[in-house]
């Protein structure tokens, strides 16, 4: 297992740049090795996070007031961002495609309306879902699978491997996979660890894979910091607040304690990690203030639907609602948009 | 000696008694030119949120039994009458009348309450009908709420016609976006909290105080409201508003008439049901 890792974490690092930078840093090293003292070594040199100096910067950083053309351009580019999510258990094929439709044209009587970042669904209906987007010009958008037993993560590895591979062979090229948070908190971190760098190896080239930590669970900032460094070293490609079906779930503090972990990794390794808050992004003001926090935490950089998405479903009706507003000076209604 | 302790006139949305957005107020002053005091000077934004509280209580209220919209209206008028003397006074320095007279214009407007409270449960039998066909079906026509409802009150007076314009607009099933009369406000603000603790459920009235011609357009061209009484306005701003209602076929109305079920009537519509017999 330990050539697996090490092997697995070379292939990560194949650009020379970072390679480069990777080696410089005696406990990057240390924890290719993937032992449970190489991760706490690791973890340990995190500083913990002041939490109320974090809910003081991320309150000050929500004042911010966006207007006019900044509004314009923060609104497509967060409906650039956003990944269009259905999570029921009532999910059928006939409401996975219309959200597809939704997602390739948000505004029918409105072209210029830029396409979602993503479509989300459950494995079962990843077919489904690519299958539409393809037919009716979208295939340049990525639908997302959420895997390894989500939301609850209470399953075998060998399950949560079987799973990952059913979505990736249902042509998910991305996939939502959610950590143990019950190994994170009782300390068993190799446990977390190995089964994301499983879960990395199958997606391979074929598939990004975002890690959700589900931060509602993790009780502290700190093991927020943790968590994102733990899953950022075991090969993330994005790392996610939660899953949606737990309260509190993509809080502003979480959100820029994770922007922070993205931006040291980066330093450390030269290696920009994605960033998704899902869950509670109901209003374009909360949109917004997302996009204020990651231009003032981790950089302009991130602003893009490569390094940055909202997991959200009802935020795009209100995003287009404010958008009417802005093309045609009235204030819309929900009578103007699709009902999801 | 004791310090006056005064009363902040603030707006009342969702259910909730906010200062505007903006931050603004504005000076309002008695019959002979003193100040009286400075209520908050809503802004579009403040009007967006109304609509948006008022929109999400539309379900609940339109689908209460008649009978319950019915409790609550008389409930505002039990809670209107304990408070009498603080709207007649009021009423005397706005307007600048006698008590007595001040009296009797609170009394009309606790009455007007008990009056359209009647109707809740009474429109539909009154305006609703069953329609002969040929056809094995039973056809009937109810009225039916519009929706959310902007309402800019008639101004002669402080708090009748602002009543005589809320009553039969939630009498009928509609929540309501109120701007309260630019010259005489306070009672818009009294009567709220008023509300605030008559079992109304919180959106189901929200009251504006503010600059009416600065408010108006954006009632009109707001996609999200259904219908206006546009008693209160003055011919341009009907025109303004008639003319951005356009867009999503506002139901439009002006009174001059009081009490009379045609209030109710004109903000609900009628909705034609046919049902196979023998089934």
């Amino acid at each position: 297992m330990l050539t697996k890792i090490f092997s697995f974490t070379r292939a990560m690092h194949s650009n020379p740049f970072s390679w480069q930078t990777f080696f410089r840093y005696n406990f990057d090293v240390q924890l290719v090795d993937g032992t449970d003292a190489s991760i706490r070594r690791f973890l340990k040199e995190l500083p913990g996070v002041d939490q109320v100096g974090a809910e003081a910067r991320a309150a000050m950083l929500a004042t911010r007031s966006i207007k006019t053309a900044s509004k314009k351009w923060a609104i497509d580019c967060a409906i650039s961002m956003i990944d269009l999510t259905t999570l029921e258990g009532s999910d059928t094929d006939g409401k996975v495609r219309a959200l597809c439709t939704k997602a390739v044209h948000p505004d029918p009587t409105d072209p210029s309306v830029p396409s979602v970042g993503a479509i989300c669904v459950y494995n079962d209906k990843v077919a489904t879902a690519r299958k539409h987007l393809d037919s009716i010009g979208g295939q340049a958008i990525p639908v997302a699978a959420v895997s390894t037993a989500f939301p609850s993560g209470r399953a075998s590895l060998e399950v949560k491997k079987q799973d990952t591979l059913d979505a990736l062979n249902n042509g998910a090229t991305e996939i939502d996979m959610v950590i143990d948070r019950g190994a994170f908190l009782s300390g068993d971190l190799v446990k977390v660890f190995t089964e994301i760098v499983y879960i990395k190896e199958l997606c391979g080239d074929r598939a990004h894979l975002k890690v959700i930590l589900e931060t509602g669970e993790l009780v502290t900032l700190d093991n927020v910091r943790k968590a994102s460094h733990l899953a950022m070293a075991a090969g993330a490609d994005f790392i996610k607040t939660s899953t949606g079906k737990i309260s509190p779930a993509a809080t502003a503090p979480v959100v820029l304690v994770m922007l922070e972990a993205v931006r040291d990794w980066y330093a450390m390794t030269g290696i920009r990690i994605g960033v998704k808050p899902a869950g509670g992004i109901r209003t374009t003001k909360d949109a917004i203030k997302q996009l204020v926090l990651v231009r003032e935490t981790a950089g302009e950089e991130w602003l893009t639907p490569k390094l940055f998405r909202i997991g959200a479903s009802a935020l795009l009706n209100d995003l287009l609602m404010q958008r009417m507003k802005l093309r045609n000076g009235n204030y819309a209604g929900p009578n103007y948009v699709t009902l999801d | 000696m004791r310090i006056d302790i005064r009363k902040t006139y603030k707006l009342y949305i969702g259910g909730a008694f906010p200062r505007s957005e903006s931050g603004r107020t504005y000076e309002i002053k008695d019959a002979k030119s003193n100040f009286i005091a400075n209520p908050a000077q809503a802004s579009r934004k403040d009007l967006r949120d109304a609509v948006t509280a008022a929109r999400g209580a539309l379900g609940g209220w339109n689908g209460a039994t008649a009978f319950n919209r019915s409790q609550i209206l008389y409930r505002i008028a039990e809670m209107m009458e304990a408070r009498s003397e603080e709207f007649v006074e009021e009423i005397a320095l706005l307007e600048g009348v006698s008590k007595v007279a001040a009296k009797k214009q609170v009394e009309q407007a606790i009455d007007a309450w008990v009056w359209y409270s009647g109707w809740c449960d009474k429109i539909s039998t009154v305006a609703g009908s069953t329609n002969p066909i040929s056809g094995p079906f039973y056809n009937f026509t109810v009225p039916e709420s519009v929706g959310v409802v902007g309402i800019f009150p008639a101004h002669k007076s402080a708090l009748l016609g602002l009543v005589q314009a809320i009553a039969p607009v939630i009498a009928g099933g509609n929540t309501a976006v109120v701007v309260a009369s630019q010259k005489f406000p306070l009672c818009a603000v009294t009567l709220s909290e008023v509300m605030a603790t008559s079992d109304l459920p919180g959106g189901v009235v929200n009251i504006l105080t503010g600059i009416t011609s600065e408010l108006a357009p954006w009632m009109g061209s707001h996609m999200d409201v259904d219908a206006i009484d546009a008693t209160g306005l003055s011919k341009e701003l009907e025109k303004e508003v008639r003319v951005t209602g356009a867009d999503n076929l506002k139901r439009i109305h002006k009174f001059s008439t009081s009490d009379t079920p045609q209030r109710i009537l004109a903000f609900m519509e009628y909705k034609t049901v046919w049902h196979p017999i023998g089934i």
